[in-house]
């Protein structure tokens, strides 16, 4: 018995939103049928995983919390996924954004500056991001070098420059040696939108991002340059848009949107450098973009969805003993699940039984 | 239907009710064709009459929907390519099934049974080479070879396990046509050892100098079989198009007036690994008139087309004026807001985007036309101009916006050069305006791009079918491994000198192109 | 044995995983498939030989137990891009991701467990030749193993009729599918052996390099026997070379870590990354793109019929 596929030859809007969601679903099941190999019961986990959070207001916050950096990152992802570029360095972009902007809450830590250091460090987050995702991307616009491995062989060294700087030079002396720098000063913190409350600026600037990429992707002659990139490059030459401008472009886009995802991440929960500040934002992102369907709107919905496994998976450790390390391999299956999905979505599967199959 | 033809016994092949459906499209209709030993069967049809996919389904590339195939009078399942050649067939493909970077040997033997060692295919390649006129190199990689060299592979490879049938599939349209007379010679030598073949084709002369016996096809079903000596040419393509498809007038009133395009001593290195380099190459085309360029695919005519448009720059910006300005070193669009439109040989995927709407492919050309303002896009503007060009080009739609790829060859063509040609250009470059589209829609086309020419644009038109060049040009050129022959007015011409300079036998002999 | 020789006898060590792995990579690509999920692969091999190995105390199990690991994670890729035709790189990437995380809840309860070292194959007479002796005769068996899959794979590739038709595939499978090669049922295989590759690499990790389980041991090797295979334009013989520098590269830095040369021992842990970087830089201002790349490499295949 083999598979066949047939392209099917309309293809219904309401197939096309409901395959994430099945992907979704049969995600869930392995994952259900992973637990259940593990001994434990798929009920209890799927209880702490996506109900409890659910019914618990702290958890309703710190699942916005999650999705903040998801979402940026992922939004910016989708820029570059679009154009069929393949940035898969987002966590390094991640972290030289925080380091960049951390940089000058360390110089301005007890001096008298002011009200400009929050701000400042912000669009350091940006540069930092932009500058270090340009990087692969000048290095396939002018040398041809892949830019799949050397965007993710940046994820490694920007992790090792983190660990040196909070180890080493940017210590905090009072520290009693922990690897952490100082914690930040007020002014340089992004403070939670409601007094007392957890989630921070970064989601507005989370659902700004949103936003303007919702009139850029479907209204301007950028969006639709991204579009024509990625489904017929030739033609995009053809209409007189130059790759290598593009490149650069989404690169730049998506990493500043990294970067700034961490320095919010790090001047608005975590309020100081350490030697790890993401449990694998820029990873994970792949999948919220992909889940998200590449849509703005789909990707905010996707990144609360899995921000929910994050929450879960830490719950899932204190209550059932199961390894955090369940919510990585849930989020792999899970793109897996998709990106099969939207195959499914285009392609008609057949088996066929062949009598006397060579 | 008796056929004409001396035979006891069954016929080698018999296709009874053969159909092919994709979704809604009927490709094949209850197709039944039968091919005696030893006969030059042709299979005529224009684009899209469902050609391809019955010589697939022989073949067992592809699956029918209904039908029966019998082999020397036995029914038979063909479930793929393997089993048709252990059966006896060997098909020569249209779009080569080459590989590139393999050599001739090494796509020789990946076709054959595992008995066939690479060793073995050397020797029984220099055999059959020296039998058949057949000269092949068995260790160059096939991206150093010519189409027709690449051809002689595909034949040689069906030629080496002994076929009794051999398919062949618009085998001239990539050989010049001293190369195709020669194809022929072997071809009849073939039908007297007792091959037959079955040999499908658009054109009239030479299946009219092969074959005895033609089956036509009109929209997957079988119009006609006939002997094509026995009717006259109009007779035969009225059975093909269905209704008379008239000719393309060019006595329209007109004055050539001044250069619109220049181009001088053009050279350009070859693009990618195994492209063609340009080399100094002359042009000039004056508003009103439509200038050809005829060659055999693969010398250089992407290149010509590429550099024209702008898609790669040259290294001089006096090396391409247009309408007056220099600029060889200007983009695409900088190129089109001069009024310079063109249109690239392939349709899906460098013309169009197959997944966007038509509306969304107006933007490709975007820089002329009012469909964006300040990096917005005019999302009514788009639709409009969609529509237009379907109304003004008769572009048959199967809704108000569908995706480019829901189109037809012949529809999305008359889409892509409408969208060009209703920006009125002073200049339209056109790569193979009517490769792979139905007679209907060819002659719209050559219509609409002679008129243009007649309202005062110029109009470069790049082609390898000839009858379109004589049909159209007023001036004419050969492209040959990148260089150009002088131009000249068509009347100049013979069928014999083209085909001289398409070799490259003109300028071995000298002299004939000092300027 | 002097420190010379033990620094040598390292690098054989770091180096051998980095060419199986990209061995085993090679020849999926060159049927024109990309799998991006070796890292993925490699763990989930080192995890579950290291579970074996430990469980049934037997290192033959152990690396059985890798490989096979290895193989149902490409067996899953395999799925997905040739049944469903999905997008070869982004199901790549949910391999690795995927396989991170499963390494990890399979090696969780093999945490601060020990293996032996594995005994090498001592080659009597010739591994007393001094110097290169011990370096080349006197190796456990992988290594052994590694040069002749080496071997194997070159001459597979380009003496074996099989191995044409593989080369076929990768080059053009349009064509190749038109000739009636069949296109799926070899990547199929191809894939397979490349995740079988990738998992007896990480077998070998745990249980000869490091000889413990940690999560995340792989530490990017996966990676970087990927870009070998850029960096060795597709031929066996020049993935040996390649694997070789790389590995001499990281034992390097791990012995200038050690010598405390004032240098941050970061930025020496960085050297693998960054010599990968440089390395695809270079052979990229040697050749202009990728040399050498399968024709279909990457592109989803769907027949038509």
């Amino acid at each position: 018995m083999r598979f066949e596929l047939t392209p099917r030859p309309t293809v219904s809007p309401v197939m096309r939103a409901l395959a994430p969601v099945a992907a979704f679903i049969t995600a869930f099941l392995i994952a259900g049928f992973v637990i259940w190999l593990m001994g434990r019961s798929p009920i209890a986990a799927f209880d702490v995983y996506v109900l409890q959070p659910l019914s618990d207001p702290w958890s309703l916050q710190e699942l916005l919390v999650k999705a903040t950096p998801l979402a940026l990152i992922a939004i910016g992802l989708s820029y570059c996924f679009r154009a069929n570029l393949w940035n898969i360095g987002a966590e390094g972009q991640y972290v030289i954004g925080a380091v960049l902007g951390s940089w000058l809450a360390l110089r301005a830590h007890g001096t008298e500056a002011g009200a400009w250091v929050l701000p400042l460090m912000l669009l350091l987050g940006i540069v930092g991001g932009a500058l270090y995702g340009l990087l692969p991307a000048f290095l396939k616009t002018r040398f041809g070098v892949n830019e799949i491995l050397t965007s993710l062989m940046l994820v490694y060294v920007a992790q090792l420059t983190l660990d040196y700087l909070v180890r080493g030079p940017w210590r905090d002396p009072q520290g009693f040696n922990f690897p952490q720098s100082v914690t930040f000063d007020p002014s340089a913190t992004l403070h939670p939108i409601l007094e007392g409350g957890r989630v921070h600026y970064g989601a507005v600037f989370a659902l700004v991002a949103v936003l303007v990429t919702a009139v850029i992707l479907g209204r301007t002659l950028f969006g639709y340059r991204l579009k024509l990139t990625g489904d017929a490059p030739r033609a995009a030459r053809f209409a007189g848009f130059s790759a290598k401008a593009t490149t650069m472009a989404v690169f730049a886009i998506s990493g500043g949107l990294a970067g700034l995802a961490g320095i919010s991440e790090v001047s608005g929960q975590i309020g100081q450098l350490q030697p790890s500040i993401s449990p694998g934002y820029g990873f994970t992102a792949i999948t919220v973009a992909f889940l998200g369907r590449l849509n703005p709107i789909g990707i905010l919905i996707a990144a609360l969805v899995v921000a929910l496994t994050f929450i879960g998976g830490e719950s899932a450790q204190i209550m059932l003993k199961l390894p955090l390390d369940l919510t990585q391999a849930f989020q792999g299956i899970l793109l897996l699940c998709v990106l099969a999905a939207d195959a499914l979505v285009s392609y008609r599967i057949r088996f066929v039984n062949r009598g006397g199959g060579k | 239907m008796k056929p004409d033809v001396s035979s006891s016994g069954p016929p080698l092949v018999e296709l009874q009710g053969i159909s092919k459906r994709y979704g809604d499209l009927l490709a094949n209709d209850g197709i039944d064709l039968s091919i005696e030993p030893g006969e030059i069967h042709a299979l005529l049809g224009e684009n899209g009459a469902g050609k391809s996919t019955l010589v697939k389904i022989l073949y067992g590339v592809i699956e029918p929907s209904a039908g029966e195939i019998r082999w020397e009078g036995r029914p038979v399942s063909i479930g793929s390519p393997v089993e048709a050649r252990n059966l006896g067939l060997g098909m020569v493909f249209q779009h080569f099934s080459l590989f590139d970077e393999l050599t001739v040997a090494e796509n020789i033997a990946v076709a054959l049974s595992h008995e066939w060692s690479l060793s073995t295919v050397r020797s029984r390649l220099g055999e059959i080479s020296r039998t058949y006129g057949l000269a092949l190199d068995a260790d160059r990689a096939v991206w150093t070879l010519s189409a027709g060299e690449r051809q002689r592979i595909e034949i040689v490879r069906c030629l080496l396990q002994n076929p009794r049938l051999l398919i062949l599939d618009e085998p001239t349209s990539v050989l010049t046509p001293q190369e195709a007379e020669h194809l022929f010679t072997t071809l009849d030598r073939l039908s007297a050892e007792g091959c037959s073949i079955l040999y499908i084709s658009h054109k009239l002369e030479e299946v009219r100098r092969l074959c005895r016996r033609a089956t036509i096809l009109r929209a997957g079903r079988v119009v006609a079989t006939i002997d094509p000596r026995a009717k006259s040419a109009r007779e035969i393509a009225a059975l093909m198009v269905g209704n008379e498809v008239g000719e393309v007038r060019t006595d329209a009133p007109h004055q050539v007036q001044g250069e619109v395009l220049r181009v001088s001593q053009l050279s350009m290195p070859p693009a990618g690994l195994h492209g063609q380099a340009l080399r100094d190459i002359d042009l000039v085309a004056r508003a009103g008139e439509v200038v050809g360029i005829a060659g055999v695919a693969g010398n250089g005519q992407s290149e010509l087309f590429a550099a024209l448009s702008g898609e790669r720059l040259a290294e001089r910006a006096d090396a391409i004026v247009i309408a007056g300005k220099p600029s060889g070193t200007l983009g695409i669009d900088a190129r089109r807001r001069l009024g310079a439109a063109f249109v690239p040989e392939e349709r899906l995927g460098h013309a169009a985007a197959p997944s966007h709407r038509l509306s969304e492919n107006t933007l490709i050309s975007h820089a002329a036309a009012e469909v964006s303002r300040s990096g917005f896009i005019l999302v009514d503007a788009a639709k409009r101009l969609a529509r237009s060009i379907v109304q003004s080009f008769d572009v048959r739609t199967p809704e108000g916006d569908p995706q480019a790829r829901k189109l037809s060859g012949g529809n999305l063509q008359k889409f892509v050069i409408g969208r060009e040609i209703i920006r009125k250009p002073k200049l339209i470059v056109v790569d193979q305006p009517t490769w792979g589209v139905d007679a209907g829609a060819a002659r719209l086309i050559r219509q609409a791009l002679v008129d243009l020419a007649r309202a005062g644009s110029a109009v470069v038109v790049v082609s390898q079918d000839l009858d379109e060049l004589f049909e159209v040009a007023d001036r004419m050129a050969v492209i040959h491994q990148g260089q150009l022959s002088p131009l000249k007015p068509v009347g100049e011409w013979t069928r014999e000198a083209i085909g001289l300079e398409m070799l490259g036998v003109a300028q071995a002999q000298g002299g004939a192109h000092a300027v | 044995m002097t420190i010379f020789e033990a620094i040598l006898l390292t690098i054989v060590t770091a180096s051998t995983p980095l060419l199986i792995a990209a061995l085993g990579e090679l020849v999926t690509e060159r049927s024109g498939v990309l799998n991006l999920g070796v890292e993925g692969m490699m763990a989930m091999g080192a995890a579950c030989s290291f579970a074996a190995a430990v469980t049934f105390d037997s290192t033959l199990l152990g690396v059985a137990a890798g490989m096979l690991a290895g193989a149902l994670m490409a067996a899953l890729f395999a799925l997905v891009v040739l049944g469903f035709a999905a997008n070869q790189v982004g199901s790549g990437l949910a391999l690795t991701i995927f396989g991170l995380g499963l390494s990890g809840l399979v090696g969780a309860p093999f945490v601060g467990a020990r293996r032996d070292p594995v005994a090498p194959i001592d080659i009597p007479v010739l591994s007393d030749i001094p110097v290169i002796g011990r370096l080349l005769f006197e190796q456990d068996l992988f290594v052994y193993v590694s040069i002749a899959l080496t071997a194997l794979v070159a001459l597979y590739l380009a003496r074996t009729r099989t191995g044409l038709t593989l080369r076929s595939i990768g080059e053009n499978h349009t064509s190749a599918n038109g000739l009636g090669l069949p296109v799926r049922r070899v990547r199929f295989w191809a894939i397979l052996f490349g995740g079988a590759c990738a998992g007896l690499a990480g077998a070998y990790l745990a249980l000869v390099y490091t000889r413990f389980w940690s999560p995340g041991m792989t530490a990017g090797r996966g990676w970087i026997a990927l870009a070998l295979v850029v960096f060795a334009a597709w031929r066996p013989g020049w993935v040996l070379v390649g694997a070789y520098i790389f590995g001499a590269a990281t034992v390097l830095q791990l012995h200038a870590q050690a010598a405390q040369f004032g240098v941050p021992s970061q930025l020496l842990s960085a050297v693998p990354y960054l010599a990968t970087i440089i390395a695809l830089l270079l052979l990229s201002l040697r050749h202009g793109r990728a040399i050498g790349a399968p024709g279909s490499l990457g592109t989803p295949f769907v027949p038509d019929r």
